[in-house]
């Protein structure tokens, strides 16, 4: 029995260790973002609000400087890291753009620990490759909600502050259910206070929150704004459409609905919030296996069939959902909101150059767009 | 680390240790040999903070 039992407990130990050793990688792999020409500095959430000094939930904040002094923006990607669309337009809006006028706040990794986190049991591939012209640029595929290691244990039920909402207990580590957060709330409830304080104390007149979301779902390829924000929200999606020829639509933010990004930084700050969606097949339930090339092109076949059926809230044929059009989706409505917000607003410009808009990404693809950091000074070289 | 989580960690390795000493004590199943193991993966996981 005792050499049984050796041979149990090693064959276990060989086992479990091929399966945490990937997971361990993943978690700890830190993808180069090269802080372009437009950066000034790079500071951490942490110094907003106490309580994330330290954590793995802690992340930087790119800070873009115009020449000239103007209005202030803030960029949100990753909120849910299994959506990353967000992730590499904020990428590569720090490796290219230039602010002529104002100040532009971006954030790669909102919800970082979800970034290091995963979904085995959802087939989800640990990295994707995007293809640039000196090799491939290698990013983490995250999860929607922070890492347990971070955050722990879930409450049976997430009661929202200061709302007293009722959500599903997941949401308590899901950084868009916990605006606007407290100081010495669960740690995502620490992230997004921090960002509420970094919109109050910088007097940020919008906030852009980049996300993805299935094409079943109704809520996709579209800008969610409150009322405050719904004229330039209805004045961009008017103008992508007939400038550049792709739809996104206007949704009401609902009033109700506590702990979203798009409720509640309207209602406890100055700031004009927006949350893009751009649709994402690969997160659909009935598709085939979660590959990186689903992740990439959004080509399915199940999907394909229930788009003939008029199943799906998005046009979809045979040239799938490809991931330069999601992000040129996001890198034209952020474009077109701050130049909308600088129309009305001149004394509070924001103004922005070394972005492609759509055509442009649809045509050269966003990895064109990444810049080597190899090449890169090092010290202008930052890892997420 | 919060105080709660860390009580969660303690009460992980509790289980652990307990797991482990039925694994030892165990002379004659080779069912609960194994399902002992499998028990313990996922909290060997969380305490040595992988997943």
């Amino acid at each position: 029995m005792t050499g049984l039992k050796i041979a149990l407990v090693l064959l276990m130990a060989v086992l479990t260790a091929l399966g945490a050793f990937p997971l361990y990688e993943h978690r700890h792999y830190q993808v180069p973002v090269v802080a372009g020409p437009g950066v000034t500095k790079v500071v951490k959430l942490g110094e907003f609000a106490p309580g994330l000094n330290g954590s793995m939930a802690d992340t930087d904040v790119f800070v873009l400087e115009g020449a000239r002094p103007g209005g202030k923006a803030l960029l949100l990607a990753n909120t849910h890291a299994n959506e990353p669309a967000g992730l590499l337009t904020a990428v590569l809006m720090i490796e290219n753009a230039v602010l002529e006028q104002g100040t532009l706040y971006i954030i790669p990794e909102f919800n970082a620990s979800a970034g290091r986190n995963t979904k085995p049991g959802d087939g989800y591939p640990l990295y994707f490759d995007i293809p640039t012209d000196w090799g491939s640029k290698r990013f983490r595929m995250g999860n929607r909600d922070a890492s347990p290691l971070e955050q722990w244990p879930d409450p049976d039920v997430y009661i929202h502050f200061p709302e007293k909402q009722l959500l599903s207990y997941l949401d308590v580590r899901n950084t868009n259910r916990t605006w606007p957060g407290r100081a010495d709330g669960p740690l995502m409830e620490k992230v997004t206070f921090a960002a509420m304080e970094l919109l109050r104390k910088e007097k940020v007149d919008v906030a852009i929150d980049m996300h993805g979301a299935e094409t079943m779902f109704p809520v996709t390829n579209c800008i969610v704004a409150p009322i405050k924000s719904s004229k330039i929200a209805t004045l961009v999606s008017m103008t992508v459409k007939a400038m550049e020829g792709f739809d996104n639509h206007v949704e009401p933010s609902p009033a109700n609905f506590h702990g979203l990004s798009h409720r509640e930084i309207g209602d406890f700050s100055d700031t004009l919030p927006f949350l893009l969606e751009a649709p994402i097949p690969f997160l659909d339930q009935p598709t085939g296996p979660k590959t990186v090339t689903l992740l990439l092109d959004g080509k399915d076949p199940f999907l394909l069939s229930l788009s003939r059926a008029k199943k799906l809230f998005v046009p979809y044929d045979e040239s799938g959902w490809p991931m330069d059009k999601r992000v040129g989706q996001h890198c034209s409505v952020s474009l077109e909101i701050l130049r909308q917000f600088t129309k009305k607003n001149p004394e509070k410009a924001i103004v922005m150059s070394g972005v492609p808009r759509y055509a442009e990404l649809v045509k050269n693809g966003v990895g064109r767009y990444f810049h080597d950091p190899a090449k890169a000074d090092p010290k202008n070289v930052h890892y997420e | 680390m919060g105080l709660i989580m860390i009580v969660y960690y303690l009460l992980s390795l509790y289980i652990a240790v307990f797991l482990v000493w039925n694994f030892v004590r165990e002379k004659k199943s080779v069912n609960d040999l194994i399902l002992y193991l499998l028990v313990l993966i996922p909290l060997i996981l969380r305490i040595l903070r992988v997943k």
